[in-house]
């Protein structure tokens, strides 16, 4: 991550916001259009989730990796604090790893 | 609203955490939250950065996740005010929980009120929360980074999670997810996760008579 990268991801981030309010009496998005824009960015999101769970960006990342993610997913699902989701995902990685299992 | 700015202050110590355990400096993170100050987006360029990916594919990704924000900006409007200032710093202010506190009012002046005391208090605690955690991250040093590769999906899984719920919006994800592993390895890092938008193909709104008969499980 470079300095530069973040400045034009903060250019482009901004651009966007800006420019709803601006266009607000000029523009009216398609509600096709508006429903894919807010379901990309959770294809996007889950798609880096299953990527990083499950590989080590070349081939499968092992055993310890991915029950980690899953005990976290589980506990995110169960609506547990979200801490604590980061943290078990963490613990059983490494506990895991700890015992043996790649 | 302090229990949702409180969650801002926890989810971007994480953050700070999770980037500073990844290599980067401290003050990284802590930039990213000021300038971007958008965590969905922030994560995932830090996760694809972290995955060996081109500072090109994380600003990318981030930008396709952040479009979002235009039609949210179209829908609210002159809640941020009419001055070239307001509509300036109102428009950093525009996220997801801003948007939905102010829209939940129907008053004119009430909504105006609740989008900016959203939008301050949670600039603030995000940004706090984060500084924290880039520098309890970095005076932990290695043991953080010990299951941290876990941490991190965990985390953005957690942030997902909700909007998985509309079962459109889940075939798509499932889709895509399932494109980004297939091409994982053949392509450099970050590219599988922005084709994996090829998922939205499979997003069927339930207003077709159609079931959908792409099922992602098959």
């Amino acid at each position: 991550m470079s300095v530069t990268a973040v400045l034009i991801l903060a250019a482009g981030t901004f651009a966007i916001r800006f420019a709803g309010p601006l266009l607000r009496d000029r523009v009216t998005l398609p509600d096709r259009v508006r429903e894919l824009m807010s379901a990309s960015a959770t294809v996007l999101l889950l798609a880096l989730v299953a990527v990083s769970a499950l590989t080590n960006g070349k081939q499968f990342g092992g055993w310890a990796l991915a029950a980690g993610v899953a005990v976290g997913g589980l506990a995110a699902w169960r609506k547990l604090p979200f801490v604590a989701v980061i943290v078990l995902a963490a613990v059983t990685t490494a506990g895991l790893r700890f015992a043996g299992v790649a | 609203m302090a229990a949702v700015a409180l969650g801002a202050a926890v989810t971007g110590a994480s953050f700070g955490a999770i980037s500073v355990g990844s290599g980067l400096p401290w003050w990284m993170p802590v930039l990213m939250s000021l300038v971007i100050f958008a965590g969905g987006s922030q994560f995932m360029a830090v996760g694809i950065v972290a995955a060996g990916g081109s500072p090109a594919a994380a600003v990318l990704a981030g930008l396709v996740l952040n479009a979002r924000h235009l039609p949210f900006g179209l829908a609210i409007g002159d809640v941020l005010g009419r001055s070239p200032l307001a509509r300036i710093v109102g428009s950093h202010l525009l996220i997801d929980e801003s948007t939905a506190f102010a829209m939940a009012q129907k008053d004119p002046a009430r909504a105006r009120a609740a989008y900016w005391a959203c939008g301050v208090s949670l600039f603030f605690s995000w940004n706090t929360g984060v500084l924290i955690g880039a520098l309890v991250g970095q005076a932990i040093g290695d043991p953080m980074t010990f299951g941290l590769d876990a941490a991190f999906p965990a985390a953005l899984l957690a942030l997902t999670l909700p909007a998985l719920k509309d079962a459109a919006t889940r075939n798509a994800a499932l889709v895509g997810a399932a494109i980004a592993l297939a091409t994982t390895p053949f392509l450099p890092a970050g590219v599988p996760v922005l084709l994996a938008l090829a998922g939205l193909f499979a997003f069927r709104t339930t207003k077709k008579k159609e079931e959908p008969c792409l099922s992602p499980q098959s």
